[in-house]
C-alpha cells in the first residue's frame, strides 16, 4: 500500500490534516478576507459573538473585529512555528553533525554547551532573549530556537555515530573528501530522519511557545498574535470571557492538527524507518 | 552501589562545568541589553548625570566587561547574586523568598500529572488496541495540545468566576492571620487551579510515554513466560509489563524539571502567584537584569539537582546503571 493512501485510512491522520489544512487557508486568505488593518476599530466595543452577522465572533474592548484577528492571528502562529521549528532543526543537526563526526575534545565541548543549553529552562531564556534584544517576529523566532535544537542536536549526534562508520564514509575518506565536506554532504543528509521524524512535535512546541510569550506582552507589538489575544480578554474575563476562549481555541485546534498531520506522516512513510 | 557513586561523581563534576558555561553564557547575553542596572534604577528614582557616574562607579559598572564577569563569578563563590534595584535588596534573598512557591507548584503538578498519567497510561495500556486505549490516546493528544496559560484561564471563568468555588489566584487568603493546619488548607485550596493547568498538560506526556512502553513489554518474553505460567492477566500488567515501562518515565522527570520550571512562569503570571517564575516576569518588566540572571541561575541549579536525585532514583530502582552507561 502506498503511503499516502495508507495516511489516508488512518482517520486520526486525516483530521489532522484537514485541521493544518484550515488553517493555512486562513492564513493565506487573512489579506483578501480581511484587507486593511486587523487592528483597527471596526464596530462598537465588546460585541458578543453571533450578534451582527458583519462582526461574527463580536469585537473587542476596543471594538476591534474579532474573526479578523483571529485570520491575522494564523498568519503569525503558522509562520513563527514554521521558522522556529526549521531553524531550531537546521542549528541542531550542524551542531550534532559536528559534535559526532569530530569525536574528542570538539564533541566534547559542543556536547557541554547543549547540556547547558537544556539546563536553562527554555522558555526563560527566550523570555530573557526577547527581553534584552527587543521584541520583534525575527527575534521571537531566534529566541524560540535557541531553547529548541538542543534535541535535534543530540538525536542528529546519535545518528551521526552510527553512520561515521558506515563503508561509504570510509570510501569518502578514501578519496580524499576533505572531512568538513563528508560531514555535510555524506552522514548529515542521512542524518536527518529522525530529526525530521520529530518536528511536528517542535512546530506544536513552538506554536504554543510564541502564544505563552505574546501572552506575556513579548510578542511582536505590531502583529496580532493569538496569546496577544487571550492576554487582552484577560482584562474583561469577568464579563466577556469569549475574547481569551476564542483564540484559545484556534491555537488548541492547530496544535492538534500538527501532532496529527505529523505522526501520521511519520507512521505512514519511510522516515518511521530511521526510528528503529 | 559504588558503579552508582562513580556515576553520581562524574555527573556532579559535569554538572559544575555546564553550571559555569550557563553562568558565563547568560551574564554575557544579558550584557548585551540596552541600559544597564543604573538606568533603571535611575528611571524609578531620578537623578542627575553626577549621581549616575556616582552609582556606575559605586557599582562596578564603570569596569571592562571580563572584569565584572570576574566579579560576579566571585561573588556567586560566596552565595552572593548582587543586589536588586527594584527591591532594594539582596537578590538572594528576594530569590529565596519567592522559591518555596515555586517548588510548591512544581512538585504539586508533577505529582499529579506523573501520578495519575502513569495511572491512566496503564489502564490504557493494559489492552492495547482497545476502546479506552484509543480514547484515552487521543484525549490525551488533545490536552498536550492545550496551552497551560489558557487552561488556566478557562479554570478560573468555570471554577472562580462562574461557580465561585474555588480563588481567582494568589497563593493564599491576603492579611487572613492564619496559622499552622488552617494556613496550609488554605494555601492548598489556592494551589489547586495553578497546579491543575500546569500539571494537566504534562499528564498527557506521561500517559502517552507508559502507553507506548508498554506496548513494547508485551512483545517481550519475559511477558510471554509470565503468562505462561499461568499468572493472572492483573499481575502480569502491574508486575511485569507496567514495570518495565516506568523506568524511562523517571528519566522523563528530570528531563521535564526545565520544561515545567519554564512553563511555571506563565502560569504563575495567570494565577498571580508569588513565585520564581512571576519574579522573572517583573524582572523583564523592571529591567532589572541583575535580578533575571539571579533567576536563571537559580532555575538552572534547581534542574541540575533535579537531574541528580533522578539519577541516584535510577540507579536504585535499576541495578544495571552504572555498568555500561558511563559513556553518556
Amino acid at each position: 500500500m502506498s503511503p499516502i493512501r495508507r495516511f489516508l485510512r488512518t482517520p486520526e491522520a486525516v483530521a489532522g490534516a484537514i485541521l493544518l489544512a484550515a488553517l493555512i487557508a486562513m492564513a493565506l486568505i487573512a489579506p483578501l478576507l480581511f484587507p486593511g488593518d486587523p487592528q483597527a476599530i471596526a464596530g462598537p466595543a465588546l460585541l458578543p459573538p453571533f450578534q451582527d452577522w458583519s462582526l461574527p465572533l463580536g469585537t473587542d474592548r476596543l471594538g476591534r473585529d474579532v474573526l479578523a484577528e483571529l485570520f491575522h492571528g494564523a498568519r503569525t502562529s503558522l509562520a513563527v512555528g514554521l521558522a522556529a521549528a526549521a531553524a531550531a532543526l537546521a542549528i541542531g543537526s550542524v551542531v550534532g553533525t559536528l559534535a559526532g563526526f569530530a569525536g574528542g575534545v570538539v564533541d566534547e565541548v559542543l556536547m557541554r554547551i547543549t547540556d547547558a543549553f537544556q539546563t536553562v529552562p527554555s522558555f526563560l531564556l527566550a523570555l530573557a532573549f526577547v527581553s534584552v534584544v527587543g521584541p520583534s517576529l525575527g527575534i521571537v523566532v531566534i529566541a524560540i530556537a535557541l531553547g529548541t535544537w538542543p534535541g535535534p542536536a543530540r538525536i542528529a549526534r546519535a545518528e551521526v555515530l552510527s553512520i561515521r562508520e558506515r563503508d561509504y564514509v570510509a570510501s569518502a575518506r578514501a578519496i580524499g573528501m576533505h572531512p568538513l565536506e563528508i560531514a555535510f554532504r555524506e552522514v548529515l543528509p542521512n542524518a536527518l530522519p529522525p530529526g525530521l521524524a520529530m518536528s511536528s512535535v517542535i512546530v506544536a512546541a513552538a506554536i504554543l511557545t510564541e502564544a505563552a510569550l505574546s501572552f506575556l506582552g513579548l510578542g511582536d507589538p505590531n502583529r496580532v498574535t493569538w496569546g496577544g489575544m487571550i492576554a487582552e480578554g484577560r482584562a474583561v474575563l469577568r464579563t466577556a470571557p469569549f475574547l481569551s476562549i476564542i483564540p484559545g481555541i484556534a491555537l488548541v485546534l492547530t496544535v492538534l492538527g500538527v501532532y496529527l498531520a505529523g505522526e501520521g506522516i511519520v507512521e505512514t512513510t519511510a522516515v518511521r524507518r530511521g526510528l528503529s | 552501589m559504588t558503579r552508582a557513586l562513580i556515576l553520581l561523581r562524574r555527573r556532579l563534576v559535569g554538572s559544575v562545568f555546564v553550571l559555569l558555561l550557563v553562568v558565563i553564557g547568560t551574564f554575557l547575553l544579558l550584557e548585551a541589553a540596552p541600559g544597564d542596572a543604573v538606568d533603571a534604577y535611575i528611571v524609578s528614582t531620578g537623578g542627575d548625570a553626577g549621581m549616575i557616574e556616582l552609582l556606575r562607579h559605586r557599582w562596578g559598572l564603570d569596569q571592562s566587561e571580563l572584569t565584572r564577569l570576574a566579579n560576579y563569578l566571585w561573588a556567586l563563590l560566596h552565595l552572593d547574586l548582587g543586589q536588586s534595584v527594584t527591591f532594594s535588596r539582596p537578590i538572594r534573598d528576594v530569590i529565596l523568598e519567592r522559591l518555596p512557591n515555586t517548588l510548591l507548584l512544581m512538585v504539586s503538578a508533577t505529582a499529579l500529572s506523573f501520578g495519575l498519567g502513569s495511572a491512566l497510561g496503564i489502564y490504557a495500556g493494559a489492552r492495547p488496541g482497545s476502546a479506552r486505549d484509543r480514547v484515552l490516546s487521543i484525549g490525551s493528544l488533545a490536552l498536550y495540545a492545550v496551552p497551560g496559560f489558557w487552561l488556566g484561564l478557562v479554570l478560573i471563568v468555570v471554577f472562580a468566576v462562574d461557580l465561585r468555588w474555588l480563588p481567582i489566584g494568589g497563593i493564599e487568603t491576603v492579611a487572613s492571620d492564619k496559622t499552622g493546619l488552617d494556613r496550609a488548607s488554605d494555601i492548598a485550596i489556592h494551589l489547586i487551579l495553578p497546579v491543575a493547568a500546569l500539571g494537566f498538560i504534562y499528564l498527557a506526556l506521561y500517559l502517552r510515554m507508559m502507553r507506548a512502553g508498554m506496548a513494547e513489554a508485551w512483545r517481550q518474553d519475559f511477558v510471554l513466560a509470565a503468562r505462561a505460567r499461568g499468572l493472572s492477566r492483573r499481575r502480569v500488567v502491574l508486575a511485569h509489563v507496567a514495570r518495565n515501562a516506568l523506568l524511562p518515565l523517571i528519566t522523563m522527570l528530570g528531563l521535564q524539571s526545565a520544561q515545567m520550571l519554564g512553563g511555571s512562569v506563565v502560569i504563575e503570571s495567570v494565577f498571580s502567584v508569588p513565585g520564581l517564575g512571576r519574579l522573572a516576569q517583573e524582572a523583564v518588566a523592571s529591567r532589572d537584569t541583575p535580578l533575571l540572571l539571579g533567576i536563571i541561575l537559580t532555575s538552572a541549579v534547581l534542574v541540575v539537582v533535579i537531574n541528580l536525585l533522578v539519577d541516584i532514583a535510577y540507579a536504585f530502582l535499576d541495578p544495571r546503571v552504572g555498568a555500561g552507561e558511563a559513556g553518556a
